[in-house]
């Protein structure tokens, strides 16, 4: 990004041009991000448009080895593959902003209705473990940094390190084991939502889904919390703060804690993130129908407007959660504010 | 406990009392041993010593504070009559920075980048019982102008980054006086600023203590520093005070061999003398010798040096010295040897290098604006200017490191390519460059040999045995024994690697040597042989040198000719001599004036020591 | 070294004698922590009973023994599975196939990320831009969502799975290297070698690469995790090239829905998964936690 200043800290003069979108402070921050956020949708929906269409043939896909080269051309016509992949991007993208994700292939009907449901299932599972992970992970990380090598540190440094480790399908079906099957009964094994219902309708079930993904997640956020409050606790200005008489209180929540929470805020985005799309393994595991569920099917049928409907909207899940954390980042940063 | 006597005795005659202070790592080793003093209130007493000699861990401990890893394991500090050894968290928590305060070293790192100055000199009021909103407005207020700092709500609402270093160091003062302590510890606090900020900073330490009376103790390792600000002066060596006393006695006729070798080593502006470093290196806690702990390096060495550490010998008023021989070595002369910067020079006039119409850029700035230079056969000329006036910018222009100048650089007669890969391997060969950080320039994952080695298979000048043979022929030059080859930089001390920097450098057979800021980061002594051996090789081999640095006592101590630079134009330029002792320029008068040294400060006081 | 020669390492710039820091020095000083010990046993079990297992399995993995699901019995130590053929023994033929593919597909997308890292970090200038945007535009997605992407549209043949493991964590190790050599460019002997005229590339292998080793190999012992882990799920999600295969992470979604009464069919490659994720990670992390000690003792030096 340009900066305001020269190297002996002399502003620099002479380019004029554009100055409020290069200098005007965090609104044009936001929206500098905003549109570099949208070049990456533009790039990624180019990736994906040329992966599921040009790479794959959805015609043969869906009609079979044998199918004959008349009724391979009707369907191709049907689905408008007829004409140039250029164009078949161009309508896409078209439908895209018009708000339609197409029809899916397998039900004919459109793509929309079907993730709906699933969308919202999707989500109260994802703000479950959020709500759950990140406050845990911030105290863990803090709690730990500050009872540095001792028990206490030693045993949830060991506790993250086991959880990072494992792949998330293992904890989940470890945690069937445990709870559901064979040492102990209280909780269900498959968390399934009948169509039309809400997920809370049966708590129950949401609860081992959660605490798989709360493990997945919150060893990452944990650890780098861990790091940077340790950073923090041994820089000078917080002994500077100790030296200058201040009580532990102010030390640790007005000096250490603001300056320790930024990297965090960017493991937090990248767990979110994370969770959007990473969600299908144990989506799949525990039979529950979300979008991860959703993209596992598509994939299988080859059922191309569902599995492109679903990328870009994890993308687009990626670019928000990442704004947010630059955006949080950059509140918590004085030093980063007086670039802007 | 202390008895009433010893209570009441404190109180009358210091403000500061320190007794037997002993510091060790937790593990049990001696780090700080025996350290006494005494400072009376409005007082300031200097604390010397090089890196390793215990110096910062005192003073941390006059607030009751260590740094992780170390414990103080006896003898008492106290202030005002109470010890604050004795005190218990909450008590010595209520003492620090509202009796004794705490000046830190980088101004920078120790405010917190994400809190405004305002907030950060409020709170240390706060903390210690002023709750008034408004009251605490005014005293603030009034806590910037005695730093000389604006007082508008405006400048209290910046934050550190946007503060230029000295401003910074100037609200560190403010927070340290802000409740009137009786004691000041300053932690080398104008360490990496300009001579001119430094003169600033230090007139209001001084000015401040006064008024206020303030006892002061300063830390550095910088003697003509303290020698401007300090009445009296503790020098300290290996964890220990080997003397004690007022500051012109110590340093005209000092009463250990140690402060001699370092006085010494001291560049002076009049020059004249050789500087002359002191052999071997002070040893790391845990490797201290029984006897005296200068012992193995001190030219006055006897027998019976190594039986016991020797204690404080009286040799004047207020003057003492831990050395058997104390009163022998106050007698002594100071033995000056001929410098072999002002030795002729016939070679002198053809020209090596020569820089006609340089100007240089950082993107849009113009950083150097039309310089011109030329660089004789064996002669060193002298870069000299504060931070931002482009020195090192030039001395990269001139190696090809920065690309972005123009006009026009000479190796004799060939003009060479603005960037160093474009050159010809010979230009390449032609000049070498010596870096500041001697932490940072060597490769860790190469042995010494290794990176001495480098450049022969670079430049295609030798390979195998033979490779091995320069070398170790190199390292001797610079005096290290051949053995040193097969060890990694992390084994050896600062002066070392610049040593191996510099072999590494000359192994090439180059005709121009950069030599940029390279003693900066290096102790007085150390500094002293680096610049002592620079010159002896300069002589033996005969390679021109650009010499950069800010540091202008140096200057005389190795530039035939010297360049004043300032904001990328050169103000002064010419022989050494004549440029320090009578400056056409009012800056470089300035400049003159404004840095610190033992001979203005002891001739302010009647005696004559350059 | 002990924490009393870093405190006083710390305490001054005077030279302390430190054991020279090389790569198979970090590995071997690694191997000192228990924790590295314990995790390398754990690996090196596993990698036992992959290679060797199909030659000491009691049954052909095929074969039907009995009935499904039944419980350990007489011939079949840990029971049959949903089709009724031995646990034990399609578990001792089903890890080399997991533990080959992840390995090659590590090391291939470590090289890979550490090119385009060192290369990017390098370059200051438009370059590293370029490089880094793309790195971002993969990173979009997370790892399995994209593997899953590529053999559904391709096939779960071999290459895919490898190749589509080898373009998801290429940027993310670039990431890390470029991160880990942008403060050693900063350092002078990097800027010596350029006076010289040292090329682009002897600097890159010969003075960047040597000095990010200790970043590079934790990097490159959780890739290994995550790489068996996307693996394994893979082979869970049923996306396989030959269903019947012994597969770990096959048997484990198949033997699952016995797992009331006859667990071992998914038990046993569960915790085979798990010791050898907990393997990698726990070396990696004794590595990391090495490093990080010679660093602190180093930067004082």
């Amino acid at each position: 990004m340009a900066m305001v200043s020269g190297p002996y800290g002399l502003p620099e003069d002479g380019d004029h041009s554009m100055t409020w979108f290069r200098h005007g402070g965090i609104p044009a921050f936001v929206l500098r991000r905003l549109l570099l956020g949208v070049l990456v949708l533009a790039l990624v929906s180019v990736v994906v448009f040329i992966a599921t269409q040009a790479l794959g043939d959805p015609a043969q896909a869906l009609l079979g080895r044998d199918a004959t080269p008349e009724r391979l051309a009707a369907l191709r016509q049907e689905l408008n593959l007829d004409v140039s992949p250029f164009e078949q991007y161009l309508n896409w993208l078209g439908g895209l902003m018009q708000g339609s994700l197409g029809d899916s292939l397998t039900t004919q009907r459109p793509v929309a209705d079907l993730l709906s449901g699933r969308l919202v299932n999707s989500g109260v599972l994802v703000l479950c473990a959020a709500v759950v992970s990140i406050p845990l992970s911030i105290a863990l990380g803090s709690w730990a940094a500050l009872r540095r090598e001792k028990s206490v540190d030693t045993v949830s440094s060991n506790l993250m390190l086991v959880f990072a480790s494992l792949p998330d399908f293992v904890v989940a079906v470890l945690l069937v084991i445990f709870f559901s099957t064979t040492v102990l009964h209280v909780l269900p094994a498959i968390s399934p939502v009948p169509p039309g219902q809400l997920p809370w309708n049966n708590p129950a079930i949401l609860i081992l889904p959660t605490v798989t993904l709360v493990m997945t997640v919150v060893p990452y956020i944990a650890r780098n919390m861990r790091g940077s409050m340790i950073e923090v606790l041994e820089s000078d200005f917080v002994e500077m703060a100790r030296l200058k008489g201040l009580p532990e209180r102010v030390v640790l929540i007005r000096h250490a804690l603001p300056n320790a929470i930024g990297p965090a805020f960017q493991s937090i985005a990248l767990s979110l993130a994370y969770l959007a799309g990473g969600i299908v393994v144990v989506e799949y595991a525990f039979n529950y129908p979300g979008i991860g569920s959703a993209l596992k099917d598509a994939v299988a049928n080859h059922d191309v407007p569902v599995v492109q409907a679903l990328a870009m909207l994890i993308a687009a899940v990626y670019v928000v959660v990442n704004l947010l954390a630059d955006i949080a980042t950059i509140l918590v940063t004085p030093r980063l504010r007086t670039r802007l | 406990m202390k008895t009433q006597q010893q209570t009441s005795e404190a109180v009358t005659t210091a403000a500061v009392r320190v007794k037997d202070l002993s510091i060790s790592t937790t593990t049990g080793i001696q780090v700080v041993s025996d350290v006494s003093f005494d400072i009376a209130a409005g007082e300031v007493l200097g604390v010397v010593g090089e890196s390793g000699s215990g110096k910062t861990t005192v003073g941390l401990a006059l607030l009751g504070h260590t740094r992780s890893g170390l414990r103080i394991t006896g003898g008492s500090v106290l202030v005002g009559g109470e010890d604050i050894l004795d005190l218990q968290d909450g008590d010595l928590r209520r003492k620090r920075g509202s009796v004794i305060s705490y000046v830190p070293q980088d101004p920078a790192s120790s405010l917190n980048p994400a809190l405004r100055i305002g907030v950060q000199l409020r709170e240390v009021l706060e903390a210690h019982g002023r709750g008034n909103r408004r009251e605490n407005e005014k005293r603030i207020a009034e806590m910037m102008r005695e730093v000389a700092l604006p007082d508008d709500p405006k400048y209290l609402a910046r934050y550190p980054h946007e503060l230029s270093g000295g401003q910074q160091q100037r609200i560190g003062l403010a927070m340290a006086f802000a409740n009137r302590p009786r004691l000041i510890v300053l932690d080398e606090p104008t360490t990496g600023l300009d001579v001119t900020t430094q003169a600033t900073v230090l007139s209001t330490v001084r000015d401040l203590a006064a008024a206020h009376g303030v006892a002061a103790l300063y830390v550095s390792h910088d003697l003509a520093v303290v020698a401007a600000l300090a009445r009296r002066v503790a020098v300290m060596y290996a964890g220990r005070i080997v003397e004690v006393g007022p500051a012109e006695n110590l340093f005209k006729s000092s009463a250990h061999p140690y402060t001699r070798k370092l006085v010494a080593a001291i560049p002076r502006l009049s020059g004249g003398r050789a500087l002359l470093g002191i052999p071997g290196h002070a040893p790391s806690p845990g490797q201290r010798p029984p006897g005296c702990s200068f012992a193995p390096r001190c030219p006055m060495h006897l027998a019976a040096c190594d039986e016991e550490v020797p204690s404080l010998v009286p040799v004047g008023e207020g003057h003492s010295a831990r050395c058997i021989r104390a009163h022998e070595v106050v007698k002594q002369l100071q033995v000056s040897v001929a410098d072999r910067v002002d030795a002729e020079n016939p070679d002198a006039n053809e020209a090596v290098l020569t820089l006609r119409d340089v100007v240089a850029r950082y993107g849009k700035v113009e950083v150097l604006h039309s310089i011109n230079l030329t660089l004789g056969k064996r002669e060193c000329l002298a870069i000299v200017g504060e931070s931002g006036s482009g020195k090192t910018t030039t001395a990269r222009s001139i190696a090809g490191l920065h690309h972005d100048w123009s006009g026009s650089v000479l190796l004799g007669d060939q003009e060479l390519e603005t960037a160093a890969r474009s050159r010809s391997r010979e230009s390449r060969r032609q000049i070498q460059y010596i870096f500041q950080n001697p932490y940072g320039s060597l490769n860790p994952r190469k042995t010494v040999g290794e990176s001495v080695g480098q450049p022969l298979s670079i430049f295609g000048i030798a390979k195998g045995v033979e490779a091995d043979h320069r070398v170790a022929e190199m390292l001797e030059q610079v005096s290290l024994s051949a053995s040193y080859s097969r060890r990694y930089p992390d084994q050896l001390s600062g002066g070392e690697r610049q040593r191996v920097a510099i072999a590494r450098a000359l192994i090439s057979s180059p005709s121009v040597l950069i030599c940029d800021e390279v003693t900066s980061a290096l102790d007085v002594s150390v500094q002293a042989a680096i610049v002592d051996l620079l010159g002896k090789l300069q002589h033996e081999i005969g390679v021109s040198m650009v010499f950069v640095t800010h540091n202008l006592p140096l200057v005389r101590s190795i530039a035939q000719k010297v360049a004043v630079l300032a904001d990328g134009n050169i103000l002064e330029y010419g022989d050494t001599a004549q440029v320090l002792t009578s400056p056409q320029q009012s800056y470089t008068r300035q400049l003159i004036a404004n840095t610190p040294s033992l001979e203005t400060t002891t001739r302010a006081s009647g005696l004559n020591i350059g | 070294m002990s924490t009393t020669q870093e405190t006083i390492a710390r305490l001054e710039g005077a030279a302390t004698p430190t054991p020279p820091v090389r790569s198979s020095t970090l590995l071997a000083r690694a191997l000192r922590l228990w924790r590295t010990r314990i995790g390398a046993l754990f690996v090196l079990l596993l990698v036992i009973i992959a290679i060797f297992g199909p030659y000491v399995a009691p049954h052909d993995p095929s074969e039907f023994i009995t009935l499904p699901n039944t419980p350990p019995q007489g011939n079949a130590v840990f029971g049959t599975d949903y089709l009724g053929q031995d646990v034990l023994s399609r578990f001792l033929h089903g890890g080399l196939d997991l533990m080959v593919t992840a390995a090659v597909s590590t090391a291939l997308g470590l090289l890979l990320g550490i090119a385009i890292g060192l290369v990017a970090g390098y370059s200051r200038n438009a370059l590293d831009d370029v490089l880094m945007r793309a790195m971002d535009v993969m990173m979009a997605f997370p790892q399995i969502m994209l593997v899953l992407l590529a053999v559904s549209l391709v096939g779960p043949q071999k290459w895919v799975v490898i190749a589509s493991i080898v373009l998801t964590t290429a940027p993310r190790v670039a990431r890390v290297a470029r991160g880990a050599a942008l403060p050693v460019i900063e350092r002078d002997f990097v800027a010596a070698m350029e006076t010289m005229g040292q090329s682009r590339i002897r600097i890159m292998t010969g003075e960047l690469l040597p000095n990010i080793l200790g970043p590079m190999m934790v990097e490159a012992s959780l890739r290994l995790t995550y790489s068996i882990g996307t693996i394994a799920a893979l082979a869970f999600l049923g996306l396989t090239s030959d269903p019947n295969a012994p597969n770990w992470g096959t048997m484990i979604q198949q033997n699952r829905i016995a797992l009331s009464f006859q667990p071992w069919g998914a038990l046993l490659p569960i915790i085979a998964i798990a010791l050898l994720t907990l393997g990698t990670g726990l070396i990696g992390d004794g590595i990391a936690r090495t490093a990080a000690g010679i660093d602190r003792k180093r930067d004082n030096g």
